[in-house]
């Protein structure tokens, strides 16, 4: 999947340590979408629906797409620190965020660090906070696409986007993307032991989105969130799974739309 | 030549039908089907073989460790070294190798490996690999750090050897305030470093610019000669001529007292459909970011990789078995087109029981060796042993290397 959407554009930013890739649309209040681990496939429909209210700034994270690599980050919270840096250097703050999946853990770090950087934020399947109850599906045990399909409730929904079998391009993206995660998040498995002792400190008022059929990120870390943000509310999408903003994009995104603009 | 007898140590008493139905036999095989008490006769069984091919004549036992898989029982080289080395006389106890990348503690390995080389008195050689990408799933080892973490414990693991501690390490992924271990090599300045190999460029580069030979594992001879010119070129750059010394390899090839029985047990080299490393899941075996990101695209494609059949490999001779006079006139045409002075000999994988392997060893270190080193002396295949060739690069005087700047 490409971006195919006349809403949107796409730019290179350049900042200090290298170029951030970004996918930008609609009008509005700035509202920064921050992608799965398995990348940014393009400007999806959950996006323009989005972009009817907001600014969407998708940027690719550092590492992926065609975001330059930092070879000297570690962990996700370096991630974290350099969207705080962009964020900064373009002026954009503060703001709407919305992360999907591994991009909420990433938003969830930036919120613990700046507690005013977001004006209110959305965390759908977000990764972060280890379960209390089974494990984050873990990618690195199976193919890429193997991975992808589980992040969907439906197969069809999976073909619909990729095909049957994805072709060689999309598989190298998504390896690339891969190769970043792996430098950042290969242990612990997609989570920060200190997450849940820095959230209690986030006042910012917050959404979290999960499809009531998310095979990679358990239903219980929503709850680890909600018990540990002070301002926070569940949302539970039937008929989703972790990529439900993509197999339920008007759901999502009248569930988002609302949050942010009420 | 130094010629060399290897075994992958198949733990042969593992249910087959739980492999086949389950389509992996590696990493994720469930360990209940591991039985001790098979496993404790496997291990003398194999003992008993290192013992007797010493007596039959092999200059060399060549060992690896592989984890989480049934195709190497040795999940820990260092161990079955520390009782060959206590257990046997006159070999070369050949290390092939540790694999760095999945250790948390070089200097924990430094001391280990100069313990053996105290206890064999000096007779190891201590090879090191960056590990398959099995290994760095088995051990939780990042595999994106997997180069720059082989390097870095290979750099700390020659200074611990070399450079009078105590010192301070505040390295990228190693960090050790007092590195001081009490116990060191025998060896000056350090055990001979061999680097085995199957694909990687940059080991090959690498491995060259150390100056430690390196040993191509059952490589095509193509293959393998593409090999020796990144080793040649290499070598050169950093100054000085890379010749057989530098240069091992490894073959399967087994032999018995008829061509019939050789073949019959030559079959067992490809008990796990051909696989080396057991069956896998393409992931487990080639990890994000093991790879460097210049071959990525092809990796990619080559995840459907057809393995030749048996009688393909043992016309392109990627299997020897036969005759001990059939397989040297195979193992002569291997060494003129190849050219290395260290070779090993893999001779008994899969099913093959222990009584063949023993007969097996025995023609190996009684017939086929001693018309190798004839060959070897023919063809002038010198081992880096017989020269006394520097260990490394950095052992190598100063006004004996001419680096050019191409």
């Amino acid at each position: 999947m490409t971006l195919t959407s006349d809403v949107a554009t796409e730019e290179m930013l350049e900042l200090p340590w290298g170029k951030v890739q970004v996918l930008k649309g609609g009008a509005g209040d700035p509202l920064l979408v921050l992608h799965h681990d398995t990348g940014n496939p393009g400007w999806l429909p959950f996006y323009d629906e989005l972009a009817k209210s907001f600014t969407v700034y998708v940027p690719s994270h550092p590492g992926f797409g065609k975001s330059d690599r930092p070879d000297w980050a570690r962990t996700v919270r370096d991630l974290a620190t350099l969207y705080l840096w962009l964020l900064d250097e373009f002026d954009l703050a503060p703001l709407n965020v919305c992360g999907l999946g591994f991009g909420g853990w990433i938003a969830a770090e930036m919120a613990t660090m700046d507690h005013r950087v977001f004006r209110r934020q959305v965390l759908i399947g977000a990764a972060g906070v280890q379960p209390t109850d089974g494990e984050i599906l873990d990618q690195f045990l199976v193919s890429t696409t193997e991975y992808v399909q589980m992040g969907f409730s439906d197969d069809a929904n999976f073909e619909r986007l990729y095909g049957s079998e994805p072709d060689l391009d999309q598989l190298e993206v998504w390896e690339i993307n891969r190769e970043m995660t792996t430098r950042i998040a290969w242990k612990p498995y997609m989570f920060d032991q200190s997450l849940p002792h820095l959230i209690p400190g986030v006042k910012t008022p917050t959404l979290l989105v999960w499809g009531a059929n998310d095979r990679i990120v358990p239903l219980n870390c929503a709850q680890r969130y909600l018990d540990g943000l002070p301002n926070a509310r569940l949302d539970v999408i039937d008929g989703g799974g972790h990529y439900v903003e993509v197999e339920r994009p008007d759901a999502v995104a009248k569930s988002v739309i609302g949050f942010l603009t009420d | 030549m130094h010629l060399m007898y290897f075994t992958e140590q198949p733990m042969s008493a593992y249910p087959v039908e739980e492999g086949k139905r389950l389509g992996y036999t590696a990493t994720m095989f469930p360990n209940k089907y591991f039985d001790p008490v098979e496993a404790t006769r496997l291990y003398h069984e194999r003992l008993e073989e290192y013992l007797y091919a010493e007596e039959m004549g092999v200059d060399g036992i060549m060992l690896n460790e592989h984890h989480n898989a049934p195709f190497t029982m040795q999940s820990k080289i260092n161990i079955f070294a520390s009782v060959l080395a206590g257990m046997t006389k006159r070999v070369k106890i050949v290390l092939l190798g540790n694999p760095l990348p999945v250790c948390d503690n070089p200097i924990r390995l430094a001391e280990e490996i100069a313990m053996i080389d105290l206890i064999s008195k000096g007779r190891l050689v201590s090879g090191i690999v960056r590990g398959a990408g099995q290994e760095q799933i088995a051990t939780n080892a990042n595999p994106a750090y997997n180069r720059e973490r082989f390097e870095e414990a290979h750099d700390l693991l020659i200074k611990t050897w070399s450079v009078p501690g105590p010192f301070r390490w505040e390295g990228n992924h190693y960090q050790f305030r007092v590195v001081n271990p009490w116990v060191l090599p025998l060896q000056k300045p350090h055990p001979r470093i061999w680097v085995p190999g199957v694909v990687s460029r940059e080991t090959v580069v690498w491995a060259a610019e150390q100056r430690y030979p390196y040993i191509a594992l059952n490589t095509t001879i193509e293959a393998t000669k593409a090999i020796w010119e990144i080793y040649d070129e290499a070598a050169k750059r950093v100054g000085y001529k890379s010749g057989p010394e530098n240069r091992g390899y490894l073959i399967r090839c087994h032999v018995a007292e008829t061509e019939e029985k050789a073949i019959e047990n030559a079959r067992e080299f490809l008990w796990m459909q051909g696989e080396f490393l057991g069956l896998a899941h393409p992931v487990w075996a080639n990890p994000s970011g093991y790879g460097s990101p210049a071959t990525r695209r092809q990796r990619l494609e080559a995840r459907k990789r057809v393995i030749p059949s048996f009688e393909q490999q043992l016309e392109m001779m990627q299997i020897i078995a036969g005759t001990p006079e059939q397989v040297v006139k195979k193992l002569r045409i291997l060494l003129e087109g190849t050219r290395p002075s260290i070779l090993a000999l893999w001779g008994n994988d899969g099913m093959v029981n222990h009584e063949d392997s023993m007969t097996c060893i025995r023609l190996l270190g009684q017939e086929v060796m001693p018309a190798l080193r004839e060959i070897g002396k023919e063809l002038e295949l010198f081992s880096p042993i017989e020269l006394d060739t520097p260990v490394s690069l950095a052992a190598t005087p100063q006004h004996e290397l001419t680096p050019s700047s191409a």
